[in-house]
């Protein structure tokens, strides 16, 4: 710990420990349940591919073939590579259409029929897993040819024009203007599509609709232009919503490097079921954690529907769920981009003391994780004068505080999706603060005692106040009875619930199983390949 | 002074008409892009044009910055606003407003209803999230939301509206195939004139891009809301239609 803020060691002990009590009981959750997107990750990544004439992916015919015949708590593996046997082809696509069809039915096999099944959906998982760590290799190699950006904190800046061919001029051009990450914004509501759009795409509502064509698409783009550049720029989409297991094994396979991943973000804000998220949180934390990929969890939600100052802890708490689950998934600390926001009214006095403490507070508790530092969205008011001198100050709070992956604050938030010109000086902005100010965390030590660390101390202290009150009961109750947000979201309620099923005895995911053995998330860098035991 | 109806933009000094103005060109910065900028602030009325900033970003665009005198005059007599018929409000004054004047909570059920699955539109009514930068209906903490989602069937709209004892119902519809979106929406409101007597009906409500918002009375509907619409609007609509308005037609 870099001491700045002489935080109390025992306290920051206690509150990593109550939040590890506090989660404990949703990861045994997350491990005794299934849902229809994780079974649906499984056989994309045991090479099924493609959709319908209707659209409806091939996945998500098989599953929903499998789930008729024979319930969701098995698994689907082992019924369908049961039947592949049985149909004697090993294509499993091939099996999807006939499923669809269907032509074909499914058990969950036993005996000796259970090990053949068994042994043979996992070597086509391990086939997929392989895929995803040569992805990995292959970012390796290409970070130390282009090498990463001169600076921290990183670039981060969005395009979104919901036609994935403008996207890719706009995001090269940003690129070239400065940025170090883009990301695609997804269309409105694709959180809530419980499958994963097929194909290139050219038309989206407020954004480009997340599918795999598109993620291979803009990513060879970046290639081009981090070839162009001298420096790796990096791809960042969505892992949240019904799909969320199946987005993140798709950003695997296809080398994107960062994927916005909250543990509570679809329930709070999109009403999907707590035990939905969860077991597909875990999932995806643990093929981010194999893909090398750095998680963005998204506290900076809580603050534009709750007051920055009063609520300042619950991002607080929330970062240490975020970074208890990730780590249990398999996440190193290099791989969190824990979220935050710069977001106090700037009417209140000493706003911006305010926000250095919290912003320095997330620094000092999360010492080796990136941290995302996003910008004002709620005090932007269309005045776009006062915008741009607020975004100067968010962007001067990210440096003093040494944050890791800045979002560009646009000063025409909330009047249009952002211009060429509104991007340029929004870029203009971060480029001037970066380059006057940009070791001014050196120099900057608050006042021991003094207004910012007096105020980390309280929120920190407040913090643990709420995890204590959460440790009584689980992170579910504390969900359901509104503790975060305002929203009350309980258990047994919310999108996706149909698609949870509890395992049965004899439950078999290949994916899991590879995930889940020592070594094999994301705690070293570099790359690793799976091994197929015969 | 305080009666002059023509005015001008207000620089430094009175009458002076000056006014700022920034857009981008898509044109590489050379001597032409600035002789272009100014061609068009011409255009604008803006004469003389006084270009102070020009700066190439991207490729081929460049960006301007043009002070200058702007010839036109404002007329304030001959300014016609279109009043909305409601009032805008926070989420804050609705829910005190709802709290204070109900005295419960208000109930809204919303729904895409027919084969329509698009939840866009009423996702971003109801939904936390909201849209652009507002908070949907379900962020005011008087207002209490059941969100049905896709493909809802209008005998069980009708039924949810009943359990839930809604105030008001929200449908929203995107597809309009051979008109659907009208047809799903007479349906709806003839389903609910049928169910409920007139006084205990909830305020029917659809939302869409293709709807055109004086339709309301041919389609039985009491409001029709049209492609750009927010949260906030259909909150203070609400609360007027339900309780601040209401008071005056009941009187």
């Amino acid at each position: 710990m870099t001491g700045k803020l002489d935080l109390d060691p025992v306290l920051v002990a206690r509150a990593r420990e109550l939040a590890r009590r506090a989660g404990r009981p949703v990861v045994e959750l997350a491990r005794s349940h299934t849902t229809v997107s994780v079974e649906r990750a499984v056989l994309r990544l045991a090479g099924v591919v493609g959709a319908d004439p209707d659209g409806i992916p091939w996945v998500n015919r098989l599953v929903d073939a499998v789930v008729a015949d024979v319930g969701l708590g098995h698994g689907v593996a082992l019924p369908v590579f049961d039947a592949l046997v049985r149909e004697q082809t090993t294509d499993v696509t091939l099996l999807a259409q006939k499923a669809a069809a269907g032509s074909v039915r499914f058990q969950v096999p036993s005996g000796r029929a259970a090990t053949a099944a068994r042994r043979a959906a996992r070597r086509a998982v391990a086939a997929g897993i392989r895929r995803i760590d040569r992805r990995r290799a292959e970012r390796d190699r290409l970070v130390r040819r282009y090498g990463d950006p001169r600076q921290r904190p990183w670039i981060y800046l969005i395009v979104a024009t919901g036609d994935i061919y403008e996207d890719i001029p706009q995001a090269q051009a940003a690129a070239r203007a400065g940025a170090d990450v883009i990301a695609v914004i997804r269309s409105t509501g694709q959180s809530l599509l419980d499958y994963v759009p097929e194909g290139a795409t050219r038309e989206g509502f407020a954004g480009t609709y997340a599918t795999q064509e598109n993620f291979r698409l803009m990513r060879a783009a970046l290639d081009e232009s981090s070839k162009e550049l001298g420096r790796y720029v990096r791809l960042t989409n969505y892992a949240s919503g019904l799909c969320m297991p199946e987005m993140a094994t798709l950003a695997g396979l296809e080398r994107l490097d960062m994927m916005l991943n909250d543990s509570m973000y679809g329930i709070l804000f999109r009403d999907i079921n707590p035990v939905r998220t969860f077991v597909d949180q875990r999932f995806s934390r643990q093929v981010h954690a194999r893909a090398g990929i750095v998680i963005n969890t998204g506290e900076d939600n809580y603050l534009t529907t709750a007051d920055a100052v009063d609520e300042a802890h619950t991002v607080t708490v929330s970062q240490l769920l975020n970074e208890y689950f990730a780590h249990e998934a398999g996440l190193a600390d290099w791989q969190l981009g824990l979220g935050h926001a710069f977001e106090i009214n700037p009417d209140v006095p000493e706003s911006f003391r305010l926000e250095l403490a919290h912003a320095l507070l997330a620094r000092e508790l999360f010492p080796d994780a990136p941290l995302k530092w996003m910008p004002p969205t709620k005090h932007m008011t269309g005045d776009v004068f006062r915008g741009n001198l607020l975004d100067g100050f968010f962007n001067l709070v990210g440096t003093m505080t040494g944050q890791g992956i800045l979002l560009v604050g646009m000063m025409t938030e909330a009047v249009v999706t952002p211009w060429l010109s509104d991007r340029d000086i929004a870029l203009q902005n971060v480029r001037y603060v970066l380059g006057a100010a940009g070791g001014l965390h050196e120099d900057f030590v608050p006042a021991p005692g003094g207004f910012i660390q007096q105020r980390a101390h309280r929120v920190l202290a407040e913090a643990v106040g709420l995890l204590e009150r959460i440790g009584a009961q689980s992170v579910l109750t504390a969900i359901a009875e509104g503790t975060f947000g305002i929203m009350k979201r309980p258990a047994d309620r919310g999108k996706g619930l149909d698609g949870v099923a509890r395992h049965e005895a004899g439950y078999y995911n290949p994916a899991t199983e590879i995930l889940e053995q020592p070594g094999a998330g994301g705690r070293v860098p570099g790359s690793r390949s799976e091994e197929v035991r015969p | 002074m305080s009666e002059q109806k023509i005015v001008r933009p207000y620089g430094d000094t009175t009458g002076d008409g000056m006014v700022q103005v920034s857009f981008t060109l898509p044109v590489p910065h050379d001597k032409r892009a600035e002789g272009a900028a100014v061609q068009l602030a011409n255009k604008m009325g803006v004469d003389p044009a006084l270009l102070v900033h020009a700066k190439p970003i991207g490729d081929g665009f460049t960006f301007f910055v043009v002070y200058g005198r702007v010839n036109h005059l404002v007329d304030l007599s001959a300014v016609r606003v279109v009043e909305r018929d409601f009032p805008l409000l926070g989420a804050k004054e609705v829910n005190a407003v709802v709290k204070r004047r109900l005295r419960r909570k208000l109930s809204v059920v919303g729904a895409c209803i027919g084969t329509d699955a698009h939840t866009v539109g009423i996702d971003a009514i109801l939904n936390v999230k909201g849209i652009a930068g507002e908070k949907g209906l379900e962020y005011y903490r008087e207002l209490s939301v059941t969100n049905l989602g896709a493909q809802v069937s209008v005998p069980e709209l009708v039924e949810a509206a009943r359990v839930a004892r809604a105030d008001a119902v929200l449908v929203s519809q995107v597809v309009t195939q051979r008109d659907a979106h009208l047809h799903n929406t007479r349906e709806m409101s003839a389903a609910f004139r049928e169910a409920m007597p007139a006084g205990r009906r909830p305020l029917l409500i659809v939302g869409g891009p293709r709807f055109d918002e004086s339709q309301a009375a041919e389609l039985g509907v009491d409001r029709i809301f049209g492609r750009g619409t927010t949260p906030g609007e259909v909150a203070s609509y609400l609360v007027h239609a339900l309780i601040t308005g209401r008071k005056a037609t009941v009187a």
